[in-house]
């Protein structure tokens, strides 16, 4: 058995010489310091993002995507088809936690300074594809056609709607016409299964091609340390059983999740019904939602959504944009005002989210 | 690069001309492919059937102090039965964000649970974020009939 694998294994190298690729992975070693653990966060994100392939592929061999027949759909999936209630918690699980743990890896990357040069393309290529989840989780939100995510859309894509000049043709883009209607569902189910899932995956594999060429960033104070004395892990095997292991983990807590609060289904969408109380976006778009709550309907000339979302837009432009307006840390200097903003969106995010949550 | 060749005006003329035409190709061949892409992502404007009035039941359907929400082309409208025994049809859409409204028979208002918008009966709005009132219809009682059309 073993002499056909390293015949195989000759086979192969012979042709397309894995040799090098070897040798490079065994060349390859992750920092070991006091803040390793933030290393691990971008490996989880990954993880889900599979179990979001893996699971999304298995609900679309039952998922109808019209208006007529999606809410039915995703019941059948619950009720009749083995296992299929717990292919779509874990699908609406993984979701979440997948957002969450690409919040921890941005803003840990983002605190380390790590988007300094040469890792610039690294940052904004993860910035293009965090605003994708975000994206992911709104297309896929609408998908099941209950009266939460039809109203949840209406709303976000009304937003969309204010935003000055390209607003009114984008929302009537995103809708397939004036108001959320079946053709709304057609095209978010497209976007959610083809189209992102596309993009996504392009922009994640130059993302991993970065961090393999360039290597795990280390914290700017370990620059004043001897080479010699900076402590080091192989990637092969070591990092990366330690990832598998973390991975194994993660399953585990996602599986207790879906079994223990599996996902729901509510009431099916009713375009006639009236909104109902309590009605709220998934928490990760609950602090702009609330930023939004306490805007006052006019501020001096405009009206108060439209001055949150350029502000939002604005925000979220510069954050794109942090390895080109922060020099210092690219010099290897010390930046305190990436602190403060950084200090500040965090609790900026976490305050909106819990008054978001307490004010239902 | 031919050295010779590149000292000639009228080569030169010749290479710029022929890259002209490349371009002008190339644009053209750009323009052809993407156009018909962004026209085919452009939803088709359906036909809308002009409604003027909509009949919306039997005056007993709706209970003095209860509400009804019926479609009027493709637009919710909201009917309420008031205390008073009036009838007030007014647009359901709720003028911030897109929601739809509902009845509060408790605080005798129309409220919005999305951003918690508030309007009075004759749907003026009176606290929250909503811009403008309800757009208002007109209610007819005709043979039993509530007819709701649009304010002339």
């Amino acid at each position: 058995m073993k002499n056909q694998t390293k015949k195989f294994y000759d086979w192969v190298d012979s042709r397309v010489q894995l040799g090098d690729l070897v040798a490079f992975m065994s060349k390859k070693y992750v920092p070991v310091h006091s803040r390793s653990i933030w290393y691990y966060f971008g490996g989880v994100s990954l993880f889900f993002f599979i179990i979001q392939v893996v699971t999304g592929i298995l609900l679309l061999f039952y998922y109808k995507g019209s208006s007529d027949l999606a809410y039915e759909s995703i019941r059948f999936i619950m009720s009749k088809v083995q296992f299929g209630w717990l292919i779509r918690s874990m699908h609406s699980w993984s979701a979440n936690l997948f957002i969450l743990s690409v919040f921890i890896h941005m803003f840990s990357v983002y605190f380390e300074k790590s988007y300094r040069k040469p890792r610039e393309m690294t940052w904004i290529s993860g910035m293009f594809m965090f605003v994708l989840a975000l994206a992911f989780g709104f297309s896929g939100y609408l998908l099941p056609w209950n009266e939460l995510a039809y109203f949840a859309t209406k709303v976000g894509t009304d937003i969309v709607g204010a935003v000055p000049v390209v607003g009114e043709p984008l929302k009537y883009f995103l809708r397939g016409g004036d108001d959320v209607t079946g053709a709304t569902l057609s095209r978010f189910f497209g976007f959610h299964v083809a189209l992102f899932p596309g993009i996504f995956t392009f922009l994640l594999m130059l993302h991993l091609l970065l961090v393999q060429r360039q290597g795990m960033s280390e914290p700017m104070h370990l620059k004043i340390i001897a080479k010699a004395e900076k402590k080091t892990m192989p990637f092969f095997p070591n990092f990366m059983l330690r990832d598998l292991l973390l991975w194994l983990i993660v399953l585990n807590v996602l599986a207790i999740l879906a079994v223990f609060f599996p996902a729901e289904l509510g009431l099916k969408a009713d375009p006639l019904a009236s909104a109902p109380a309590g009605i709220q976006p998934e928490w990760y778009f609950l602090f702009m939602f609330q930023t939004l709550k306490f805007l006052p309907a006019h501020v001096w000339f405009i009206e108060g959504e439209v001055l949150g979302i350029l502000l939002f837009g604005l925000a979220g432009l510069l954050w794109l944009l942090v390895p080109v307006w922060d020099r210092k840390s690219s010099r290897g200097q010390q930046n305190r005002w990436i602190n403060y903003i950084g200090i500040f969106s965090v609790l900026f995010i976490i305050i909106l989210t819990i008054i978001g949550w307490v004010l239902k | 690069m031919d050295q010779i060749g590149s000292n000639k005006p009228e080569k030169k003329d010749r290479r710029d001309f022929l890259k002209f035409l490349l371009s002008l190709g190339l644009t053209g061949f750009g323009v052809a492919t993407i156009y018909p892409v962004i026209s085919f992502l452009k939803p088709p404007k359906q036909a809308e059937v002009e409604v003027n009035s909509v009949v919306a039941g039997k005056l007993d359907d709706i209970k003095t102090g209860e509400s009804k929400i019926i479609r009027f082309g493709n637009k919710p409208v909201i009917i309420i039965h008031t205390e008073d025994d009036k009838f007030r049809a007014l647009s359901a859409t709720c003028t911030h964000l897109d929601c739809t409204v509902q009845y509060k028979k408790d605080e005798k208002i129309i409220w919005c649970a999305c951003h918690n918008g508030k309007y009075d009966l004759y749907g003026k709005n009176i606290s929250g974020p909503p811009p403008r009132p309800l757009d208002k219809f007109k209610v007819v009682i005709k043979n039993d009939e509530l007819i709701v059309s649009k304010e002339a």
